[in-house]
């Protein structure tokens, strides 16, 4: 299947000269929930500015389902709803009122129901009457997200959708992420809670410089790249680690009370059953262990600090 | 066309002017009445006739002209500037509109809180002095004609601004001082030969001319002169405001 948003050769340089993206090369699928992750200034927002018409490209082209977004804007942007980082609403305006406003900027004919189904969704229908200067931060969030789905998008971007959002709350929008992604919408999220990656994209593109240095299934890139760690709590103090175990490249820490493992769950072996035989050879005996898989955030941390 | 987005943008705008009524509408009518009040009962009681016409009348369609200038180009900077302002203009980027339809949009609402406006004075002129409109068509043009033009003036001004000072400044540095040296209060015939010729560079005076002539057929300059510079201070706006969503100046980065 064609990709629904594909992105190519794409730069942008600020006019103070700084190159926010630099040749980016990217494909969204149909249907999936991509993240985007970065650290600040990657150029993620960049990016969505110019897939969303509020930046212009440097260089290169950007087609939504088929549509040029510079020569047939009115096609491709029809399909995008946009949440942007900043929570940026008419403070005198209802609720029902700025949503309905976003629909007719569209070119959708009114549909009193839609409206209401979305802020059922997002547990706003209560406060459609109130003025949005009212709203607690977490709700202004949710209006721009009804604001954005008031025109049914077929690509829902998410700028950081949960950032001072509450636990609870949040695992409230994920739900509405997941049922908006069963109906078949594709989602792009950009996020600073790699938690929230994990747990919700299918694929991740890790961004950073204005540099796209991956793009990889969730699941994929977890394996690939994910280390585990066994811990070993040791029951006498050691000074050193016995050269018999150099093979392992055991790490000693916390004053030499603990060793640390670091293994591939990729290989066939991990090398823990020979590991605690030759510690017992060496007569070195442990009260606890622990083992632990490296996350997300790990995994993005190491592949930044790489580049 | 959107049509259904410029109603959005045009229903969105006018809610705005009913919202802020007092501010929108009965401010402004309130200080013409004060001008009315000073310059026509007070002042223009000792002033003898203008060309014919009692000092009272002949300000009428300088002070209609001067309120809707200044609301023109206020309503219109602050309806694209806020949007900048708070972020909501993020909406209307990335909307499927053309920026024909975002022009028509705000600078149509902000004309045409600036026509009811002057139409609201103009009725309340009669409360103080004796109207007579003789050619009302061309009335009605002048003043839809200064509305559209000045709001796509006030337009541009809201999309250069960078700040509430920028915001202000035009109109209180240039306009306000042209409206009041372009003849609201008196005729430019009135001024010594050197003034004159000065105040003739003045686009105000043309548009004043022209609106007063409807009313009384008293004009400084030929009506089709007046006709012509409006018509051509609109197509400078037009052109600029077309330079400036080309080329997303202030808009896009």
């Amino acid at each position: 299947m064609s990709p629904i948003i594909s992105v190519s050769n794409l730069s942008k340089i600020y006019g103070s000269g700084f190159k926010a993206l630099k040749n980016i090369n990217l494909d969204i699928r149909r249907g999936e929930i991509f993240a985007l992750l970065g650290p600040n200034g990657a150029g993620k927002t960049t990016l969505i500015s110019i897939i969303c018409g509020i930046a212009n490209p440097s260089e290169g082209s950007v087609s939504v389902d088929g549509y040029d977004i510079i020569k047939s804007y009115r096609p491709a942007r029809s399909l995008i709803g946009l949440v942007p980082q900043e929570l940026h609403t008419d403070a005198f305006e209802t609720v029902w009122a700025t949503v309905s406003f976003s629909r007719g900027l569209f070119g959708k004919p009114k549909n009193p129901a839609h409206i209401e189904k979305v802020l059922k969704d997002l547990s706003l229908w209560e406060k459609k009457d109130s003025k949005i200067i009212t709203l607690s931060g977490g709700m202004k969030r949710r209006v721009m997200i009804a604001k954005a789905l008031s025109h049914e998008p077929q690509i829902l971007f998410l700028d950081e959708p949960t950032a001072g959002v509450d636990v609870e709350l949040r695992k409230g929008m994920w739900e509405v992420v997941r049922t908006l992604r069963d109906a078949g919408v594709t989602i792009i999220l950009t996020t600073h809670y790699i938690e929230e990656a994990e747990e919700m994209a299918d694929r991740i593109g890790v961004i950073n410089k204005g540099e796209i240095i991956l793009v990889e299934d969730k699941a994929k890139l977890m394996s690939k790249l994910g280390r585990k760690q066994l811990k070993l709590h040791l029951a006498h103090q050691i000074d050193a680690i016995p050269p018999a175990l150099a093979p392992y490249h055991l790490m000693l820490s916390e004053g030499g009370t603990e060793l640390i493992y670091d293994y591939s769950t990729a290989g066939e072996r991990t090398g823990i059953t020979s590991l605690l035989g030759d510690l017992r050879n060496a007569g070195i005996r442990f009260s606890d262990l622990e083992t632990s898989q490296s996350s997300l955030e790990d995994i993005f941390v190491s592949l930044v600090r790489q580049v | 066309m959107n049509y259904r987005a410029i109603r959005a943008i045009y229903l969105f705008e006018m809610a705005r002017t009913w919202r802020t009524l007092l501010q929108s509408i009965v401010s402004p009518v309130v200080s013409t009445s004060l001008y009315f009040v000073v310059f026509g009962a007070a002042i223009g009681s000792r002033i003898t006739e203008v060309e014919g016409v009692s000092y009272g009348t002949f300000i009428v369609p300088g002070l209609v002209m001067l309120s809707v200038l200044t609301q023109s180009i206020t309503n219109a900077s602050f309806g694209i500037y806020f949007p900048k302002f708070v972020g909501t203009i993020y909406e209307i980027l990335s909307a499927p509109l053309s920026y024909f339809e975002i022009v028509i949009g705000y600078v149509g609402a902000a004309a045409t809180k600036s026509i009811i406006l002057g139409l609201i004075i103009l009725a309340t002129a009669g409360l103080f002095v004796p109207l007579h409109i003789n050619h009302p068509i061309w009335m009605l043009t002048f003043l839809v004609l200064t509305a559209v033009t000045f709001s796509l003036f006030g337009f541009i001004i809201g999309i250069w601004a960078d700040g509430f000072e920028k915001l202000q400044m035009i109109p209180m540095l240039v306009v306000t001082p042209l409206t009041f040296l372009g003849g609201s209060f008196y005729s430019v015939n009135m001024l010594p030969p050197a003034w004159h010729t000065i105040a003739l560079l003045n686009p105000v005076v043309y548009l004043i001319s022209g609106f007063r002539w409807s009313f009384s057929e008293i004009a400084d300059v030929s009506v089709g002169l007046s006709l012509g510079t409006t018509l051509g201070f609109l197509a400078i706006c037009m052109a600029i405001v077309w330079w400036i969503f080309r080329t997303g100046y202030r808009l896009k980065h």
